[in-house]
């Protein structure tokens, strides 16, 4: 040992460091905190992490910091004043949300929708179900990486939500419907411009698929990340593309057909492994199989009348009812009480995302950092759902 | 189905049905064993919604709500039960996983306490917030004031 070494061995052990008996990595378990305010989180979505290395042992889910109370709102509202709030729950697809509200209360009225009426309420829902599956999948490949999809995704959304704007004057929040059936007539070239959009937005799937369905970096990050099994996820009351990707052929337009889904002909896309590619791959298929609805749907479309006879103020019958629709999330479920008055006693939201977030913790456990942010991507929650 | 329990049962269980949905009304003491049954027995594997509904001028004040599935047999069921304030229920989460968020969530909205849930704390509002805001004597416009003052630093939410 040369002198100057020695010398700095000395200066060492002048600054009173530990001695190294542990190993010099340290594995302490590390707390982190992701969110509220976190653009993966897809809204404020808090998750706390518990942390070896870059492992995930644990995680929690601090939600609630978009509680509106909307099922509180609902029982100071008459029953026609509450539908467009229902709305502002899943904001990326509204006409889902409105499809359930208005059955439901039609139901707790007795009432059915005309032909007509359930027709154009298929060719919205399904567009919706696209535009839905469109947003997922643009910020999805975000947060993972491929930045490319999210610009081709809402290019082609756009063209949705024109035919939206067209039909109600809005894009977003629509209020498309109401209670009996729908409260516009289509505009001229409405058909038309549905087939239009059909025709254009085939290739432009392809072209989706072919930008990740086989490239590699999609492949790493996806693939057996964020598995649940078929038990699991019934277990956890996980619905939608979430449970249909652990191979669970369910899906509420088939098992219990609303509206006029059982006079069309469709597939329910499933997958095998449970994991974030395949759960893309049903989603993908799913854009497909709504295509197909609308094509059926709007080659079908019958004249008559859009609504039903529903007496000016809706007072139904005291009672209770719980319906339920496959919105592009998973079953969103409706239980309404009613006293016979004209505002609902008692209003639940049963919210896909809510329940399907509860998932989140056994997907991510024993996965990287990186892979919460691919799996929050992949269960395609929308906050104002969740805490409603 | 329903005429096997009516027997086993006897007055504490009744089979009702409004516009073709099924529930029943089973008295609180006999729900652990009532959903057991279901999900053991009866396929019922998917627990779809837990809620409940207050009625203030009842004696029996809640109503706790399990909303089930079947997917063998592609029907939905309803099972209720009345408690009084301060009642607590037995707890679904041995029997459905789901039923965790579902019971903290009723647990946060009407203070209804669950037996053997392993955390049950609020779900959507603050920790430490007074007040079950789906009380029907909770105001639409009311608060914890308190809290809003320390927490945001603000007179009123309001």
């Amino acid at each position: 040992m040369t002198a100057e070494t020695k010398n700095a061995t000395n200066a060492l052990s002048n600054l009173d460091l530990e001695t190294p008996e542990k190993p010099y990595l340290d594995s302490n378990e590390l707390i982190i905190n992701m969110g509220p305010q976190h653009p993966a989180t897809h809204g404020v979505l808090r998750v706390i992490l518990k942390l070896d290395g870059e492992k995930v042992l644990g995680t929690e889910c601090v939600i609630g910091y978009l509680h509106r109370g909307v099922e509180k709102i609902a029982e100071n509202r008459t029953y026609t004043m509450f539908n467009p709030y229902v709305d502002r729950m899943d904001y990326v697809a509204a006409v889902s949300n409105g499809l359930g509200y208005c059955q439901a209360v039609e139901k707790l009225l007795n009432v059915e929708a005309p032909p007509r009426a359930n027709y154009i309420r298929v060719i919205l829902t399904e567009l919706n179900r696209i535009a839905s599956h469109q947003l997922w999948l643009g910020t999805h490949a975000l947060d993972i990486g491929a930045m490319t999809p999210l610009f081709y995704t809402f290019r082609d959304r756009e063209e949705i939500l024109k035919i939206f704007e067209k039909y109600c004057g809005a894009r977003l929040t629509t209020h498309a419907f109401r209670i009996g059936g729908c409260q516009y007539e289509t505009y001229a070239g409405f058909e038309r411009e549905v087939k239009e959009f059909v025709a254009f937005v085939k290739p432009k799937i392809d072209e989706y698929e072919e930008l990740l369905t086989t490239n590699r970096i999609w492949l790493e990050r996806t693939k057996n990340v964020g598995v649940i099994s078929a038990e699991d996820a019934i277990a956890l009351g996980v619905t939608g593309p979430v449970l249909r990707a652990s191979g669970v052929k369910w899906d509420i337009r088939k098992a219990l057909p609303y509206a006029n889904y059982s006079e069309f002909d469709f597939e329910i896309p499933i997958g095998e492994n449970g994991d974030t590619y395949d759960r893309y791959l049903v989603r993908m298929a799913e854009m497909r199989q709504s295509l197909r609805i609308i094509e059926q749907a709007v080659e079908r479309i019958p004249e008559g009348p859009i609504m039903a006879k529903v007496p000016k103020v809706i007072k139904p019958a005291a009672g209770e009812i719980y319906h339920s629709i496959e919105a592009p999330k998973g079953e969103l479920g409706y239980f309404i009480v009613s006293d016979g008055s004209t505002q609902p006693y008692r209003l639940r939201v049963r919210p896909p995302s809510f329940v399907n977030l509860q998932a989140l913790d056994i997907m991510v456990r024993g996965l990287l950092v990186a892979d919460v942010v691919a799996v929050i991507g992949t269960l395609d929650i929308v906050l104002g759902e969740v805490d409603r | 189905m329903v005429e096997k329990y009516r027997h086993q049962y006897g007055s504490g269980l009744e089979a009702q049905s409004y516009l073709g949905q099924n529930y029943f009304s089973v008295d609180r003491s006999l729900i652990p064993n009532f959903l057991k049954l279901l999900r053991d027995e009866e396929q019922f594997d998917y627990c779809v919604d837990i809620t409940a509904v207050h009625y203030p001028k009842r004696e029996k004040q809640f109503e706790v709500i399990w909303i089930l599935y079947s997917f063998a047999r592609n029907e939905r069921v309803r099972v209720k039960t009345q408690i009084v304030d301060g009642e607590s229920v037995a707890s679904a989460v041995p029997l459905w996983a789901t039923a965790n968020w579902l019971e903290r969530e009723v647990y946060d909205m009407f203070g209804i306490k669950f037996d053997g849930h392993p955390d049950l704390k609020r779900i959507l509002l603050p920790d430490g917030w007074k007040g079950f805001p789906l009380r029907k004597d909770y105001g639409i416009l009311q608060q914890d004031q308190e809290w809003v003052q320390i927490n945001l630093g603000i007179e009123s939410g309001q």
